[in-house]
């Protein structure tokens, strides 16, 4: 019977909760109603570095409360200072929340907050990385836990013997995480309990955290959160709004809502560094490499250390024999950089895969085939085996797909009426992780199966996979599971994050479902933390190749993507409708890094000055033409029982690079200071 | 956001109460009393009043009513026929939402979005006469190279405005003192030493209307926008120009630039150097740069003098060969 049930996973089901989001009945964190719910207002610093001595508010104002740290609650302190919100005077960054305006309505809290007076005594800040900025310093990890330098060989000397070598400098700016659904929390106090509706990547992290500031135990703290409408990592811990609205809420002793703005997206909820990469490469003629070097600047901020990965990729993308990889930060008195989609390995394949596209031109080799010659057999750090890597699949089946072969390698010689028009590639890693989850079944009267699990649904098709999987590990058809997700009461799972959610609440599912089966109970509970503590220890990593068609016009300089394809070797693709989806969306948020986003910096003021969505661009529908993605059978069963590498975060490595690299095949002109646009091209255009 | 009353106009000469201001599409209005950064006590709807009107003249012009909606002013086809450069503009603007609220006297009265003023915690001079300016230090990469001051550098962001400058429409304005005209290239002021100030228009007065006077070679009109991404941006250069050409020869040339200056940029250096000129690409460089000769370009910005140059001779050379 069970043999012949077609498998749930590898079938394209569509997003479960798909009818309810697109007719808006799908409830996000701030839309529920909540007893007489009163909204909070943050307000955010004006200066970069001062003391906020006191808080004027208009006494006739019509509020419920003015908070700030001369009268707000006291916290427990916790081990992410940004959350210590209106404790101390200190203010460490523009935008920083220094006081939460309480009132009735949204338009009276909001102003309220813009007419309060803040006593501010300012200080010098210092806002601008730079190469020699005095106070660079190097790290003992960078994110999460990776030695900040590293270095085998010679690389020095290897370099000045190389038969050619390229030394280049790339930049990429800062880079706002701005989900469609901004950071916002409903908190509402009831006999000492906490229940947060909150938009977040990790609910009961957010409880534990949360609660720890209120001094409380998780379970007192309840965090709903059903729906959520993006995070790209910036939801993955608990941000301000939640604390600012806990601590609203019990001062005016009624429910109070916190939902940020879109301007506060750029300073309160976390951005990507802007990195200088140094990449030296030194090769043989024919294409071997010698010597790798990929240096990075970037920083962090007074309040707390947030060490970017930025060349960890370089560790395990080539063979090379000498080798060093290493990161320094500048602390700045700016907000704190923090998670964005592929943190690490995003920027760092900016620069390794454009000064590889550079030595392959000096070299006059084709820029796959140079790939192709330095593939390594092992990791070539640690000299552990991969447990799959089809890289060179990717790039050969890539390169087939989109009609690589036969491309003239030289730069500037296709033109079609005003456009210049060039191909580019680059390459693509992400590693796969998983993390300790735990899930629960039940077989309920009319036989049905819940399955329970504290995970949350990015909008990725996390809730919908998920019920694929237990579909199959019980044997039954898909209409026979009832999920449930979203909520700190469930049975704990990991954070959405690092592109490990289907990996480890899926490896927790299928465990549940198992054991149920196996114990002939109506209940199983499963916690993987044993076999994830006793995980493959190979290099685990999802590989791929990205290939962009540019075109750019020859009057302005306006550069136009006529085409962008990736080619994934991603493990076992659960669900292909969902997973094309993510894939596209990291290519496309890739597109937007290539050419469109930048956060802006004017360092007198302290600060990125396009904080909206008018001012700092992401690409439109208009901007994305042809576009596709498509990916290996790759079978790799040692890495978790699903076969699953993640997919979430792998599409937006090495797809700004591939345009980059095509931008140059076009033009001639290579713009090594992300994002590329018209001003950097025009006056270099013929 | 401040508290603000909301009543509906009932006639254009109504004028207004000091702290009151029009409200017509809300497009940018409201973001800016959201921000902070306008702070009415009132606002005087006036899209109620019957101004959203397009209407043909005697003499071959169009009378454009104040509030007729942009999507409407775009897909009429007597503008898309007689006068193509505005339609296109007005498409260039924008998104489709956008589009069907916002109207033909709003879209001109729109303020810079110099992202200084569009921030009331900074010092704009256009906030605060006197705070500063800190664009020209900071970040002007889309400001003006044109017709700004040591006090401020901001540009006009409107599409539509260009293709009015170049067409050389008239706005017709009512108030309290009575019912005038003003050419829609001495609308917008200069900033000089006072940026608070935008318009030539008295508090109170109201645009009614926006007259296209008879232009029939504008059947060979078009406008052409540079900008950072595919769809709704706003400009970093644009140009809108009407091409008369007889014999290889420029009879008569309308020749505007947007998003170079504080107001849509007429270029009447480079027209009067063309006229009577061979109707070539050399000619329409020359005539650029004659025009952009004034320019005084900050840190950021001087590549807007190449991308205008280049716009301007694209355009004119593609409306010469149409010509032929």
């Amino acid at each position: 019977m069970t043999a012949t049930l077609p498998t749930a996973v590898g079938a394209p089901l569509a997003r479960l909760e798909g009818p309810e989001k697109v007719t808006g009945t799908a409830k996000y964190a701030a839309e529920y109603r909540t007893g007489e719910v009163a909204y909070g207002w943050v307000v955010q610093s004006p200066v970069p570095r001062g003391r906020l001595n006191a808080v004027l508010a208009d006494p006739a104002a019509d509020t419920l409360a003015v908070l700030w740290h001369g009268n707000a609650p006291r916290l427990k302190s916790g081990d992410d200072p940004e959350l210590d919100v209106l404790q101390s005077d200190r203010i460490s960054y523009r935008g920083q929340a220094v006081a939460l305006v309480v009132a009735g309505t949204l338009e009276a809290a909001r102003r309220a907050a813009q007419e309060l007076r803040l006593d501010i005594t300012t200080e010098e800040h210092d806002a601008l990385l730079r190469t020699d900025h005095p106070g660079l310093y190097t790290p003992e990890r960078v994110n999460p836990a990776f030695p900040a330098e590293t270095s085998s060989g010679d690389v020095d000397t290897a370099l000045a013997a190389a038969a050619v070598a390229v030394d280049v400098t790339y930049r990429t700016p800062a880079l706002h995480n701005n989900p469609m659904e901004p950071h916002a929390t409903i908190a509402r106090w009831q006999d000492g309990d906490l229940e947060l509706h909150d938009s977040n990547q990790h609910p009961s992290g957010v409880a534990a955290t949360v609660g720890a500031l209120f001094g409380l135990p998780p379970e007192r703290v309840h965090v709903i959160t059903e729906h959520v409408g993006g995070g790209f990592g910036s939801k993955g811990t608990a941000r301000p709004n939640a604390v600012l609205a806990a601590l609203g809420a019990k001062v005016v002793g009624r429910p109070v809502k916190v939902v940020l703005p879109r301007q506060a997206m750029f300073s309160m909820v976390g951005h990507r560094t802007p990195t200088i990469q140094r990449i030296r490469l030194g090769a043989e003629p024919d294409g071997t490499l010698t010597a790798i070097d990929h240096q990075a600047t970037e920083q962090t901020s007074r309040l707390f250390e947030f060490a970017e990965q930025t060349t960890v990729v370089t560790r395990h993308m080539y063979a090379a024999p000498n080798r060093r990889t290493g990161h320094r930060l500048a602390r700045l008195d700016m907000p704190t950089p923090r998670w964005m989609r592929a943190p690490g390995e995003a920027p760092g394949m900016v620069g390794l895969e454009c000064a590889l596209d550079e030595l392959a031109e000096r070299l006059g080799i084709d820029p796959i085939e140079l790939r192709v010659r330095n593939e390594p057999a092992v990791e070539p750090e640690t000299g552990v085996p991969f447990t799959s890597r089809h890289y060179v699949e990717c790039l050969r089946a890539g390169a087939e797909r989109f009609g690589w072969a036969g491309r003239d390698p030289r730069p500037r010689q296709r033109r079609d009426g005003d456009w210049w028009i060039g191909t580019g590639m680059a390459g693509a890693t992400y590693p796969t992780m998983a993390q300790p989850s735990t899930a629960r079944v039940r077989a309920l009267a009319d036989g049905a199966f819940e399955v329970a699990i504290g995970a949350t649904d990015l909008g990725t098709g996390a809730r919908t996979i998920l019920t694929q999987i237990a579909a199959d590990a019980l044997a039954v058809p898909v209409e026979r599971i009832r999920i449930r997700i979203g909520d700190s009461t469930l049975p704990k799972a990991s954070v959405a994050g690092g592109s490990s959610g289907s990996a480890s609440w899926g490896w927790a599912v299928t465990g549940a479902c198992r054991e149920l089966r196996a114990s002939g109970r109506d209940e199983a509970t499963f916690d993987s933390s044993e076999l994830v503590q006793h995980q493959e220890k190979d290099g685990r990593h999802a590989f791929g190749a990205h290939f962009a068609e540019v075109r750019v016009d020859a009057v302005t300089g306006e550069v136009r993507v006529s085409r962008l394809f990736g080619m994934f070797a991603a493990g076992r693709i659960l669900n292909p409708r969902t997973a094309r989806s993510q894939l596209l969306g990291g290519m496309i948020m890739g597109m937007g890094m290539a050419l469109h986003e930048e956060g802006v910096l004017d360092p007198a003021m302290g600060e990125w000055v396009n904080h909206d969505l008018a001012e700092y661009h992401i690409p439109v529908h208009a901007d994305v033409e042809d576009i596709d993605a498509a990916w290996l059978d790759e079978h790799d069963d040692r890495i978790n029982p699903m076969g699953s590498k993640g997919i979430g975060e792998i599409g937006i490595v090495g797809s700004p690079a591939a345009i980059v690299n095509a931008v140059w095949h076009a033009t001639g002109i290579r713009v090594r200071d992300l994002p590329v646009r018209l001003d950097k091209l025009l006056s270099l255009l013929p | 956001m401040k508290t603000f009353d909301y009543r509906t106009a009932d006639r254009s000469s109504a004028g207004l109460a000091p702290e009151a201001m029009f409200l017509a599409g809300g497009t940018n209005l409201v973001d800016l009393m959201k921000l902070g950064v306008a702070t009415p006590d009132v606002l005087v709807d006036v899209t109620k009043l019957p101004l959203d009107g397009i209407t043909e003249r005697p003499d071959g012009g169009v009378r454009i009513g104040a509030t007729v909606r942009n999507s409407d002013l775009a897909a009429d086809p007597r503008i898309r026929r007689g006068f193509p450069v505005l339609s296109q503009a007005l498409l260039a603007g924008a998104s489709g939402q956008l589009r069907n609220m916002a109207t033909t006297g709003g879209n001109l009265l729109q303020r810079t979005r110099c992202r200084y003023f569009m921030d009331a915690t900074k010092p704009c001079n256009k906030h605060a006469p006197g705070t500063g300016c800190p664009a020209r230090e900071g970040d002007h990469r889309n400001l003006a190279i044109l017709g700004g001051s040591e006090a401020c550098v901001a540009t006009h962001p409107s599409d539509m405005a260009v293709a009015l400058a170049a067409l050389g429409a008239v706005v017709r304005v009512d108030g309290a003192a009575g019912e005038r005209t003003v050419p829609v290239t001495d609308l917008h002021r200069l900033p000089g030493d006072t940026p608070q100030r935008d318009t030539v228009l008295e508090h109170g007065e109201m645009i009614t209307a926006v007259d296209l006077p008879a232009l029939p070679f504008a059947t060979r009109s078009a406008y052409r926008k540079a900008r950072d991404r595919a769809s709704y941006a706003f400009a970093v250069g644009s140009v809108a120009a009407a091409l008369d050409v007889d014999d290889g020869v420029v009879r008569e040339v309308r020749l505007a630039f947007g998003a170079v200056a504080p107001k849509p940029w007429r270029a009447t250096v480079a027209e009067e150097v063309l006229r009577g000129r061979p109707a070539t690409e050399e000619s329409f460089r020359a005539a650029a740069d004659a025009e952009l000769e004034a320019a005084r370009p900050l840190r950021d910005n001087a590549y807007k003098i190449d991308l205008i140059r280049n716009l301007t001779a694209a355009v004119l050379t593609r409306l010469a060969g149409e010509a032929r």
